[in-house]
C-alpha cells in the first residue's frame, strides 16, 4: 500500500515555496495546479498560479481573459483567513521581449527584437515555453522575494508546458548553456570568442569549409541573420545562463515539491512512470503523485458480475412479462436493468483503474499517491475547481 | 488495389492530428492497418520522438530507418518509421550535397546539432521533409514521370498534437524570414505544394469531452486559413448507450422511484440495502449528465459537417489486438 499524499500538509507547511504540477498532456495538470492554488489561498496563503495553456473557460473561472503575462487578483475566493490568489497565464513570446529589454541597452534590445531570427526563436522555436517557464518562474520568485517583511507571495503554483519530451524544462538551463559554450555560437559570434589567434589559425580551414557550407544549405542571408542575432545577444548571454542555473538550483531546493499528475491509463502512466525516474536522477524533490480522474462506483458494495447476471434476470422476466401484456412492471424494471448495467461498466472501468494505479504504485514503492475521482461534467468555475481541491486533499 | 469506394480515394499522405490524451497516435496506427488491409504499402511515421508506434503495436522501437511492422491480408503491409532531425538532416545533406569532410565537420563543430534543435523552422522542414520525401519516393528508383509506381501507396503521419500541427505543417511561413531564398526555401515550398494537394488531408482525432473538441474546432478554423486540405474528424472512446432516453431524463431529474428499483432488485436476491440503491441511483444521474454533455460535444462536431468516425472505448485498453478492431470499425465507416 502507497502512503497517502498528503496535500493539506503540502500547502500548508511555510516551508513549500514552489509546487510544480508535471505529467503528460490531457491528464488535468492545469486544474490541478489551479485547484491547487485556489486551496492553498483559501487556507490563508498568498499564492500565485502560473498556467501556460489553459481551457478557456478555466482561464475564465480565473478571470484570466486578458493575456498580459501579469498576475491578476482572482476574486471570489474566500478570503476569510486572509489568502490571496493571484493567476497568469504566460506569453513566451513577452517574456523573452522582457528578457532583452532587462538586460541589454535600449539600442541594443531594439536591434535584437527586429532581427528575424529572435522573432523566430522567440515565437516559435520548440524549446521557448520551457526556457520561458522557467525565466517566469524565477522572475515571480524574485518579485516574491523583494520585500521578505511583506511578500506578495508565499506559495508558487506552476503547471508545465505539455513538452513533447518529458521535463524538457529541467534540461532548459542546461541547454541553454551547452547551446552558448557551443563551438558552433563561438564560431558564428566571431574569432575573438572562438579562442585567440592560434586557435583559429588551427580551425580556419575547417570555419572555411563549415561556413561555406553553411552559406550554401542554408542561403547566406539567414547566416548573417543569425551572426547579427549571436552577437547582438553575446552581452546578455550570461546573466540568461546565470538565471536559469539559479531557477534550476531553486527546483531543487527543499522549498519545491514535484507533483506528477497522471490519469489512470495505460499511456499516461507510463509518462508518469518516466517523470518519476526522471526527477529522481536529476534530485529534484518529488512530493508525490496525483492520479487523476479516477472512476470509482457509489455503490461499491455491488460486483460488475453480479449487477450484469442481475441485469438479464430482469431483462428475462421484462421479456416474459410484456407477452402477458403488463407493461407497467417491465417499465420500471427496464430503468432498474439500466441502472445496473450503468453500474457494471462503471465497475468495470473503477476495476480496470485500480489495477493501473496498483501496478504503478507496485513499480513505485514508497511514492506518496492520491487519487482523484472523475468529475461528470467538464471543471470551470471556482466551485469545481474547489471540490477538486477537496479530493486532492482526501477528502 | 481495392476497387472499393473509400472517403479518401487518392489521398496518399493522412496526416492525424488531436489533442494530448485523445489517441491521437492509436488512431494512427488504426488507419495505417485499415489501409493495409485493403491489399496497400503502408507507412506509418511519427516526429515527435515518442516511440508511441511501436508501443502500440508492441514491436522493438523504431528507428530512423522504416522497418515492417505489421502485415495484412491481401499482401498489405505497414511500415514503421521514428523520423529524426539529425538523421534527416545528414540523409539530406548526403543526398543534396553530397558532403564527405564538410558533413563530419559540421557535426563536429556542433552545426547539425544547431540546425537541428535551435535554428527554427528549420527542424519541422527537416522532419516533415522526410516524409515528403517518403510519399514521392518511387518504387523504383531510376523510374521517373506520372507513371512510376510509388514505394508506398499511402503515407500516415501521427503529427505533433492540435496545438502545434498548424506551425508545424506552415513551414513556407516558419521559414520565409529566415530563408527567403536557397535550398531551405525551395525545399519548404515543395513540400508545401505537395500538402495542399489534393493528395493530403489532415484528420482530426478528439474525445466527446470540452477542450478536444474546442481544439478541434480550433484546428479546423486554423488549417483552414492557411489553406490544408481538411480530411475527416475521428471521435475516439465512444460509449455505447446503455439508458433509453426516458430513463436518462428520469435520472438525470432524480425521478427515479427507490422504492420500485428496490422491490426489483430484491426479486433478483441483490441486496437492496439504502447504500446500493442510493449508489446506483447516483451512478445513473452522473451517467446521464455525462451523456449530455457528450450530446452537446457532438453536436459541435456534427456542425463542422466533415466525414466522421466513430471508435468504440475499448475496455481493456488498446493493444496489437485492439488497433485491429479499431482497424475494422474505420474500414467499416468507409475511412479506408
Amino acid at each position: 500500500m502507497a502512503p497517502m499524499l498528503d496535500i493539506d500538509a503540502l500547502i500548508d507547511d511555510p516551508q513549500t515555496r514552489i509546487v510544480v504540477c508535471c505529467g503528460s498532456g490531457g491528464v488535468g495538470k492545469t486544474t490541478t495546479a489551479a485547484a491547487l492554488g485556489l486551496r492553498a489561498a483559501e487556507s490563508g496563503r498568498h499564492v500565485v498560479v502560473l498556467t501556460i495553456d489553459p481551457a478557456r473557460r478555466l482561464a475564465q473561472s480565473l478571470g484570466l481573459t486578458t493575456l498580459d503575462n501579469t498576475p491578476r487578483l482572482v476574486q471570489g475566493i474566500d478570503v476569510t483567513r486572509g489568502g490571496s490568489l493571484d493567476a497568469m497565464m504566460l506569453d513566451m513570446k513577452r517574456t523573452f521581449d522582457e528578457v532583452v529589454q532587462a538586460h541589454a541597452t535600449p539600442d541594443k534590445a531594439e536591434q535584437i527584437l527586429a532581427n528575424p531570427f529572435y522573432q523566430a526563436v522567440s515565437s516559435s522555436f520548440a524549446g521557448t515555453q520551457e526556457y520561458m517557464a522557467m525565466e517566469k518562474l524565477g522572475q515571480l520568485r524574485l518579485e516574491a522575494d523583494r520585500d521578505p517583511d511583506n511578500p506578495r507571495w508565499d506559495l508558487i503554483v506552476v503547471d508545465t508546458p505539455p513538452s513533447r519530451s518529458a521535463l524538457d524544462f529541467l534540461d532548459a538551463p542546461k541547454r541553454l548553456g551547452s547551446f552558448l559554450d557551443g563551438r558552433f555560437i563561438r564560431l558564428l559570434a566571431g574569432p575573438a570568442k572562438a579562442g585567440g589567434r592560434a586557435y583559429v589559425k588551427v580551425f580556419s580551414a575547417g570555419v572555411n569549409i563549415v561556413t561555406s557550407t553553411l552559406t550554401k544549405v542554408l542561403g547566406g542571408q539567414m547566416l548573417t541573420d543569425v551572426q547579427t542575432f549571436v552577437a547582438a545577444l553575446d552581452t546578455m548571454f550570461g546573466g540568461f545562463r546565470e538565471r536559469a542555473d539559479h531557477t534550476y538550483a531553486l527546483l531543487k531546493d527543499g522549498g519545491t515539491a514535484f507533483l506528477v499528475v497522471a490519469s489512470p491509463e495505460r499511456d499516461a502512466l507510463r509518462e508518469a512512470s518516466y517523470f518519476v525516474d526522471r526527477l529522481d536522477e536529476e534530485e529534484m524533490p518529488l512530493a508525490g503523485l496525483v492520479v487523476n480522474r479516477v472512476y470509482r462506483v457509489a455503490a461499491p458494495g455491488l460486483s460488475a458480475a453480479r449487477a450484469l447476471s442481475a441485469a438479464e434476470q430482469l431483462g428475462d422476466e421484462e421479456s416474459g412479462s410484456s407477452s402477458g401484456g403488463s407493461s407497467g412492471v417491465s417499465d420500471t424494471a427496464a430503468i432498474t436493468q439500466g441502472l445496473l448495467r450503468v453500474h457494471a461498466v462503471q465497475a468495470e472501468i473503477a476495476a480496470r483503474h485500480q489495477s493501473l494505479a496498483k501496478r504503478f504504485i507496485a513499480g513505485h514503492p514508497g511514492i506518496a499517491t492520491v487519487e482523484v475521482p472523475a468529475a461528470s461534467a467538464d471543471i470551470h468555475d471556482l466551485p469545481g475547481l474547489r471540490a477538486v481541491g477537496d479530493a486532492l486533499a482526501g477528502r | 488495389m481495392s476497387a472499393r469506394d473509400t472517403d479518401w480515394d487518392g489521398v496518399r499522405l493522412h496526416i492525424v492530428t488531436g489533442k494530448g490524451g485523445t489517441g491521437k497516435t492509436t488512431v494512427a496506427a488504426a488507419l495505417a492497418l485499415a489501409l493495409a488491409g485493403q491489399g496497400k504499402r503502408v507507412l506509418l511515421a511519427e516526429v515527435e520522438g515518442r516511440q508511441g508506434i511501436s508501443q502500440t503495436f508492441d514491436v522493438t522501437p523504431l528507428a530512423s530507418t522504416e522497418a515492417r511492422i505489421a502485415h495484412a491480408p491481401q499482401g498489405g503491409e505497414v511500415f514503421g518509421l521514428s523520423v529524426e532531425a539529425k538523421a534527416a538532416l545528414l540523409e539530406y545533406l548526403h543526398i543534396f550535397y553530397k558532403l564527405g569532410r564538410a558533413g563530419g565537420l559540421l557535426e563536429k563543430f556542433g552545426a547539425i546539432d544547431f540546425a537541428t534543435t535551435i535554428a527554427p523552422g528549420v527542424r519541422d522542414v527537416l522532419l516533415i521533409g522526410k516524409v515528403y520525401e517518403a510519399v514521392r519516393r518511387r518504387k523504383d528508383h531510376k523510374a521517373k514521370g506520372p507513371g512510376a509506381i510509388p514505394a508506398y501507396d499511402a503515407v500516415v503521419l501521427d503529427a505533433p498534437p492540435t496545438g502545434r500541427v498548424v506551425r508545424f505543417l506552415n513551414v513556407n511561413h516558419e521559414v520565409a524570414d529566415l530563408a527567403r531564398v536557397g535550398p531551405i526555401r525551395s525545399q519548404a515550398n515543395s513540400i508545401t505544394a505537395m500538402l495542399k494537394s489534393p493528395q493530403t488531408v489532415v484528420h482530426v482525432v478528439t474525445l466527446l469531452e470540452e477542450m478536444p473538441v474546442q481544439e478541434t474546432l480550433d484546428v479546423i478554423a486554423d488549417l483552414r486559413a492557411t489553406g490544408m486540405p481538411i480530411g475527416g474528424v475521428v471521435v475516439n472512446q465512444v460509449r455505447e448507450a446503455i439508458l433509453t432516453s426516458k430513463a436518462l431524463t428520469a435520472a438525470a431529474r432524480s425521478r427515479i422511484s427507490r422504492k420500485d428499483v428496490a422491490a426489483d432488485l430484491n426479486r433478483v436476491n441483490v441486496r437492496a440495502t439504502d447504500a446500493v440503491v442510493d449508489g446506483l441511483l447516483t451512478e445513473a444521474r452522473d451517467h446521464a449528465e455525462r451523456v449530455a454533455l457528450e450530446r452537446d460535444e457532438a453536436k459541435a462536431i456534427a456542425g463542422l459537417r466533415r466525414p466522421t468516425y466513430r471508435l468504440p472505448s475499448l475496455p481493456e485498453g488498446v493493444d496489437a489486438n485492439g488497433i485491429r478492431e479499431l482497424a475494422e470499425t474505420l474500414v467499416a465507416q468507409g475511412m479506408a
